[in-house]
């Protein structure tokens, strides 16, 4: 009887409730399991039934293609990814950056923020698609003895729309913490520019991570599009090969790859997101 | 009141001259003449929206106001060449609602301004904050992140931060207002402990028993000036104005 929890047993009253609601959650894990195997079997059947099938089949779904196919893809893909790794690089940079400049406030600093505020304006306006020419075609069309890969000017463009959108989330998480922090940083005698570093930017990443996350995702598939400019990628790999074999099967595997490359990051924006929102529901205790 | 005798200044931890403050039309500050010397707690009393908190920021600079001079030791601080991050780090501020960094850890919240203000090493830093945590019953709270800790413990974190670079004055703007009455004590006796210590201190606050206890000098604000000034022994048991008396009547009888 030392154990104060060891002798507490739960009423009849509750074992009653904790069946009740096990029998409930029981009941509703069965009905959305029967109706999503109806639904993809109806889907399916859709499908496979349709008076084309086997000729879509052949074209979309080539297994020996798609086994050929693979490791060119693959390779393409490294490029890809390296590709990413960079314009994460940069996107981070000047998106912080931009963001700090639209946040500076007071008259001196209206050229800088109107130039922040005309950067993000333009660059989330623009079709990802039309950058990418005006980078790729229009950069060495300036000086045409100097070459620049196109992977590089792909990289460069991917950047240029990115940090935009990052700017913006990161600006927004900035305006969300609130102003007597500023006032508690700046009290202690902290710069504006160190109240940013060390109290206002830290807080800021924290509200907006699950957002960034969302735009990393959304980056991961857009490095596809630097395919348009001839650099060899997933995309470009998949597009010689169906340009000799007449079949798309190529394409699906490339999609499948840049599927398999964003599944963690989503999987973890998932878990992230799920996890701040509990810790906001039970009162901000870790 | 009188024009700044520079013989005194040594004395004078804080002067101000005919401070004037406006948000909009609002005049919520009509010229404050003030002067607390070294070593001495000056209570602000006074209604809510009688200026005492606007007095507060605006000594610091967070508020920029509209006319008056306030001098710091004897230099003037409201002087437009004036670095005003040099003296802010020179005023220390309890805030009501805490304002503890949530990102940062005790022991970093107390240590940050020592480190990148005061340019003082970090290591000497951290001893001297782990000193004084321990000094408030606060020793085992040195790793939590703020939100871990109690209201009164977060205030008391809040005044370990606002002392820890020895600043000439500190200001503390209602800081047990936003506590639960269990937790007014510890960080009152935290107060109580710095006055025997001998800290300048500007105080704003409702609670009347502890500025009788501790106060030197009480400051009534009403319409956005000190309307009465004394000892406590003054306001509290012969005020002289009829509005000061009012006041009085009202918050003991709450």
């Amino acid at each position: 009887m030392t154990d104060r929890t060891a002798a507490w047993q739960p009423s009849a009253l509750e074992l009653d409730r904790r069946l009740h609601r096990r029998r409930a959650s029981r009941r509703s894990v069965l009905i959305a399991l029967v109706s999503t195997v109806a639904f993809a079997a109806i889907a399916g059947w859709l499908v496979v039934t349709s008076p084309n099938w086997e000729a879509v089949r052949q074209t979309f779904f080539n297994v020996e293609i798609a086994a050929e196919s693979f490791p060119r893809i693959l390779e393409g893909l490294w490029l890809n990814i390296r590709v990413l790794f960079f314009a994460t690089i940069v996107v981070a940079i000047v998106g912080t950056l931009l963001a700090v400049m639209r946040s500076l406030r007071g008259p001196v600093f209206f050229p800088v923020r109107a130039l922040a505020t005309g950067y993000t304006d333009l660059f989330r306006g623009l079709p990802v698609l039309i950058v990418l020419y005006l980078v790729g075609f229009g950069i060495p069309g300036l000086n045409p003895e100097v070459r620049i890969p196109v992977a590089v000017l792909g990289t460069i463009a991917i950047s240029l729309c990115y940090s935009a959108y990052v700017a913006e989330v990161l600006r927004a998480g900035m305006e969300a913490v609130h102003p007597s922090q500023r006032v508690a940083a700046r009290s202690l005698g902290l710069s504006h520019a160190k109240t940013l570093r060390l109290v206002v930017i830290p807080q800021a990443l924290r509200k907006v991570v699950p957002a960034l996350m969302n735009d990393f995702v959304s980056m991961q598939k857009d490095v596809g599009l630097i395919s348009v400019l001839g650099a060899v990628d997933a995309i470009r790999q998949a597009q010689i090969v169906q340009a000799t074999t007449y079949n798309f099967t190529p394409y699906v595997v490339a999609g499948l790859l840049f599927v398999a490359l964003s599944f963690p990051m989503i999987r973890l924006t998932d878990h992230v997101s799920a996890r701040m929102a509990t810790r906001e529901q039970t009162g901000g205790t870790v | 009141m009188t024009a700044a005798h520079p013989s005194a200044a040594h004395a004078t931890v804080l002067e101000l001259q005919g401070v004037h403050k406006l948000f909009g039309d609002n005049h919520v500050l009509r010229g404050v003449d003030l002067e607390i010397a070294s070593h001495e707690v000056v209570v602000v009393i006074g209604a809510s929206g009688s200026g005492k908190s606007t007095l507060m920021r605006t000594i610091n600079l967070i508020e920029r106001f509209d006319d008056g001079r306030i001098l710091l030791s004897g230099d003037d601080i409201t002087d437009p060449a004036v670095d005003v991050d040099k003296v802010r780090a020179r005023i220390g501020v309890v805030f009501q609602h805490f304002n503890l960094f949530p990102h940062m850890r005790v022991i970093d919240n107390v240590t940050l301004a020592a480190r990148k203000v005061h340019g003082i090493a970090p290591d000497v830093a951290r001893d001297r904050a782990i000193g004084l945590l321990e000094t408030f019953g606060l020793g085992d709270k040195v790793r939590d992140y703020p939100d871990r800790l109690s209201g009164g413990q977060q205030q008391r974190v809040a005044i370990v931060r606002a002392i820890m670079t020895d600043p000439e004055l500190l200001l503390l703007d209602e800081i047990t207002s936003a506590l639960d009455p269990m937790l007014v004590g510890e960080v009152l006796d935290l107060v109580r402990d710095l006055k025997n210590q001998g800290s300048t201190i500007l105080m704003a606050t409702h609670e009347m028993s502890f500025a009788r206890s501790v106060a030197d000098r009480i400051v009534f604000m009403h319409g956005g000036r000190p309307l009465e000034t004394g000892t406590p022994e003054q306001i509290f048991d012969a005020p002289r104005e009829p509005e000061t008396r009012e006041f009085l009547a009202r918050i003991t009888h709450r």
